[in-house]
C-alpha cells in the first residue's frame, strides 16, 4: 500500500477574527511513502508535519492537493473509512477500559460484511498484543500501565484492524531516554513483522534517522529534502537541513571563497575548485574536524568533555562555539590556549550566505 | 506544624468562623437530637420551665401521624420521577451544547437563567401557565380549568383541556406539573457540570474512536458516558439530596397550602411536614420527622455511592 500525496496544502483560517490573514500550515506537499516502508516526518515544531499526518487520517481536511492509497483517491474519504490506524502523541487510550477492551474496541465497531464473532476478535485482539509483547496486561486498566507500556497498548489498538497506514504522532516523545531507544527499535520491529505502511512525525532527528527507511524534512509547510537517513545527512541540500540533523549540531562559521580556497577566518582550510569568490556560510560536521597540531584551522580551546567512546573538544573561533568529536585515543593538552584542526573534506558543507543553499566543489 | 506559643493566634483568626459554626450549625444538630428525643418537646413549654421525658415517643408519633405517609410518598414520588428525567435532559442538552460552535455561550446563559431566578417567581409563571396563579386561591370557586398557555397549546393540536392544578384536579396532574417545574429548575445545574465535564474530556479520544470508525450513539454510550460518569455521580446525588428537600417549588405552584384548593397538602413533602409541625409549636415532632428524613438521606447517598462505585470509572 504506497500513499501518495499530492500537491498537498493545508490553509488554517486566522485565529484572530478580525485579521483575514491565513496560516499556510502545508504547503504544496508532494511526496510518496513507497509500499511497505517507515517514513519519517521531520521538522521542528510548527512546521506543518502533524498537520500533514493528520490530513493522510482524515481526522483533517485538505485545502487543495491530492491524497491516494495506491490508486484510491481518499481525499474525499472521512477518517472512519480510509482504515488507517493513529497512535497518537498522548495514545489517547481510553482510561476506563482495560487493555482488552481498549484492543477490542475498533474491532466491535465493524459493521456488516466485516463483522466478527467474538471468538475472532478475541484472537485478532490476543495476536495484536502479542505482536508488542503486552499480552499480559490484558487486563490492566491504562493508568495501571507505564508509558512503554501505553504507547505498546496504543499501537496493538492501531494494528488490530489491520490498517492498510499506520499513522504515528511523535510516538516518543513522551517516553524517558531508556525507554525511547527501546521503544523505536520496538516500533521497527513491528513494522517489518507487519510490513505495514507506516508514517511517523517526530521532531527528534535522532529517532528519525534512527528507523525511518526514509525521511521528509520539512520546514514552516515545504519539504526541504526527501531521502534516506544517511543521504540526507551526507548531503544536505540547504543550511537549515545540515542544522537539523546531527547531535551535536553542525558547526556554522562565516566564511568566504577566494580563489578557490575556503577561508575560515584568516585559516585557508581547504581547497575548493570551481567555486567563484563569495561569503558564504561554511557548515562542519563534528566529527569532520581533525585534531592536528599541523592543521589549518586554529581555535582558541575553552574545554574538553569526555564522554567515552570518544571526546568532545569544546574551542571557539571568532566568538563562535565550535565542537569536534574526535576519537578518545587522542591525547589533547587541556591547558593549551590554541587547538588545530584539518577538516575532512566530505564532512564541510558551503552555503550561499543569501539563499542558504548548498554550494557543492 | 504552628509553634505552640504561636497558636493563639492561628485560634483567634480561625474563631470568628468557628464561633458562627458552633452556633448556627453545630448547636442546632445537637439540639435537633435532644428535641426528638424529649417526648412531645414545645418550644413555648420548655422556655416556661416545663420539662420533658427522655423518649421515642416523637418518632412514633410522627410514624402514625397519617399525613406522613403521604408526604413521604410525595417527596420519593418527585425524587424518582426528577431525579432520572433532569439528568437524562441535562446530559442530552450538554452534548449538544458542547457539539456546537455557533451560539453555544448564548445558548449557556440561556439554559443557566432559571438557576438564577427565584424560585417562588418561576413558580408563579409555571402555576399561570397550567392554569392559575397559586395565590388565587381563596376564589377558588372559579374555576379556570381551561386557562394558561398549555392548555391552548394542548387545545390547538386538537387535544381537550386538562385541569392541572385547581380544584378537581387529579393528583397525577398535579404531579406531572411538579415533575415538569423541578425538571426544569433542576436542569441549569446539571448541565452546567455535565458541560463542564465534557469540555474537560480530551478531544483525541474522539479522534482516536472517529479513525477505529465508532458509530456516534457508540462514541455516546462507550466514551461520553464513561468519561462522565464521576459528574454523573455526582448530580444524581446531589439531585436526590435535593429533591429529598423539595419544598418551595410546591409552595411556588400551588401556594402555602400545598396542594390544589380544597385538598390543601395533597402534594406536601417531609420538609413541608417539618415546617407544619413547627409553625404548630411541636419542635419535638419536627425534630423527629427532620432526624427521620437526614436517615432516609443519608441511606439514599450511601445506596447511590455503592452503585456509583461499582459504575464509577477512575
Amino acid at each position: 500500500m504506497k500513499v501518495v500525496l499530492q500537491n498537498v496544502t493545508k490553509v488554517f483560517p486566522s485565529r484572530n477574527k478580525k485579521s483575514k490573514e491565513t496560516v499556510l500550515a502545508v504547503d504544496d506537499f508532494t511526496f510518496t511513502v513507497p509500499d511497505g516502508k517507515l517514513v519519517g516526518l521531520l521538522g521542528p515544531s510548527g512546521c506543518g508535519k502533524s498537520t500533514t499526518l493528520y490530513m493522510i487520517s482524515g481526522l483533517q481536511k485538505v485545502s487543495g492537493g491530492k491524497i491516494f492509497f495506491d490508486d484510491d483517491d481518499v481525499t474525499d474519504l472521512a477518517a472512519e473509512k480510509r482504515g488507517v490506524g493513529l497512535v497518537f502523541q498522548n495514545y489517547a487510550l481510553y482510561p476506563h477500559l482495560t487493555v482488552r477492551q481498549n484492543i477490542l474496541f475498533p474491532l466491535q465497531n465493524l459493521k456488516g460484511a466485516d463483522k466478527l464473532t467474538k471468538d475472532e476478535m478475541l484472537d485478532r485482539a490476543v495476536k495484536a498484543a502479542r505482536l508488542v509483547q503486552i499480552d499480559e496486561l490484558m487486563d490492566r486498566k491504562p493508568s495501571e500501565l507505564s508509558g512503554g507500556q501505553q504507547q505498546r497498548v496504543a499501537i496493538a489498538r492501531a494494528l488490530v484492524k489491520m490498517p492498510r497506514v499506520l499513522l504515528l504522532d511523535e510516538p516518543l516523545s513522551n517516553l524517558d531516554a531508556r525507554l525511547r531507544l527501546q521503544t523505536r527499535e520496538e516500533i521497527r520491529r513491528i513494522q517489518r513483522e507487519t510490513g505495514i505502511t507506516t508514517v511517523f512525525v517526530t521532531h527528534d532527528q535522532e529517532e528519525a534517522m534512527s528507523i525511518s527507511d526514509l525521511i521528509v524534512v520539512m520546514k514552516k509547510g515545504v519539504i526541504q529534502q526527501i531521502g534516506k537517513p544517511q543521504d540526507v545527512y551526507d548531503d544536505p541540500v540547504n543550511l537549515f537541513v545540515a542544522k537539523f540533523l546531527g547531535t551535536p549540531p553542525i558547526n556554522v562559521f562565516d566564511g568566504k571563497v577566494e580563489n578557490g580556497r575556503l577561508f575560515i577566518g584568516e585559516d585557508a582550510v581547504l581547497d575548493v575548485p570551481g567555486v567563484e569568490n563569495r561569503e558564504v556560510f561554511v557548515g562542519v560536521r563534528p566529527e569532520g574536524f581533525v585534531y592536528d597540531p599541523a592543521g589549518a584551522l586554529s581555535c582558541s580551546l575553552t574545554g574538553i568533555e569526555v564522554m567515552g567512546r570518544d571526546i568532545s573538544i569544546v574551542s571557539e573561533k571568532d566568538g563562535k562555539v565550535v565542537r569536534s568529536i574526535v576519537n578518545s585515543d587522542v591525547t589533547v593538552d587541556p591547558s593549551a590556549k590554541d587547538v588545530r584542526y584539518s577538516l575532512k573534506p566530505n564532512k564541510v558543507f558551503i552555503f550561499n550566505k543569501a539563499t542558504e543553499e548548498r554550494i557543492c566543489f | 506544624m504552628v509553634d505552640n506559643k504561636q497558636q493563639w493566634k492561628a485560634w483567634l483568626y480561625l474563631s470568628p468562623a468557628i464561633i458562627l459554626l458552633l452556633v448556627f450549625t453545630v448547636w442546632p444538630i445537637i439540639n435537633t437530637v435532644r428535641m426528638a428525643f424529649l417526648d412531645g418537646y414545645k418550644g413555648l413549654e420548655a422556655a416556661g420551665g416545663a420539662t420533658f421525658n427522655f423518649g421515642v415517643q416523637n418518632f412514633v408519633k410522627v410514624v402514625s401521624y397519617n399525613r406522613f405517609l403521604s408526604c413521604l410518598g410525595n417527596t420519593a414520588l418527585l425524587c424518582v420521577l426528577t431525579v432520572p428525567i433532569s439528568t437524562l435532559l441535562a446530559l442530552l442538552i450538554a452534548v449538544c451544547l458542547n457539539s456546537i460552535k455557533a451560539l453555544q455561550k448564548p445558548l449557556q446563559t440561556i439554559f443557566f437563567l432559571p438557576y438564577v431566578t427565584n424560585t417562588i417567581a418561576i413558580g408563579m409563571v409555571f402555576a399561570a401557565m397550567f392554569n392559575i396563579v397559586g395565590s388565587f386561591i381563596g376564589t377558588e370557586n372559579e374555576l379556570i380549568s381551561n386557562a394558561g398557555i398549555i392548555n391552548n397549546i394542548i387545545t390547538f393540536f386538537g387535544g381537550s383541556n386538562v385541569n392541572w392544578i385547581n380544584a378537581g384536579s387529579s393528583y397525577t396532574a398535579n404531579i406531572v406539573v411538579m415533575v415538569v417545574y423541578i425538571v426544569w429548575n433542576a436542569l441549569p445545574f446539571k448541565i452546567l457540570i455535565l458541560l463542564g465535564g465534557l469540555q474537560s474530556v480530551n478531544k483525541q479520544y474522539y479522534e482516536a474512536a472517529k479513525v477505529d470508525g465508532t458509530s456516534r450513539s457508540r462514541t455516546f454510550w462507550r466514551i461520553t458516558v464513561p468519561l462522565l460518569s464521576p459528574m454523573i455521580a455526582y448530580v444524581v446525588i446531589t439531585g436526590f439530596i435535593g429533591g429529598f428537600k423539595e419544598y418551595s417549588s410546591i409552595v411556588g405552584i400551588f401556594g402555602s397550602t400545598m396542594g390544589p384548593p380544597n385538598l390543601d397538602r395533597r402534594l406536601n413533602t417531609m420538609v413541608g411536614f417539618i415546617y407544619d409541625s413547627l409553625s404548630s409549636n411541636n419542635q419535638g415532632r419536627a425534630s423527629a420527622a427532620a432526624l427521620i428524613l437526614f436517615g432516609i438521606i443519608l441511606v439514599v447517598t450511601l445506596l447511590n455511592l455503592y452503585v456509583s462505585k461499582k459504575r464509577v470509572h477512575y
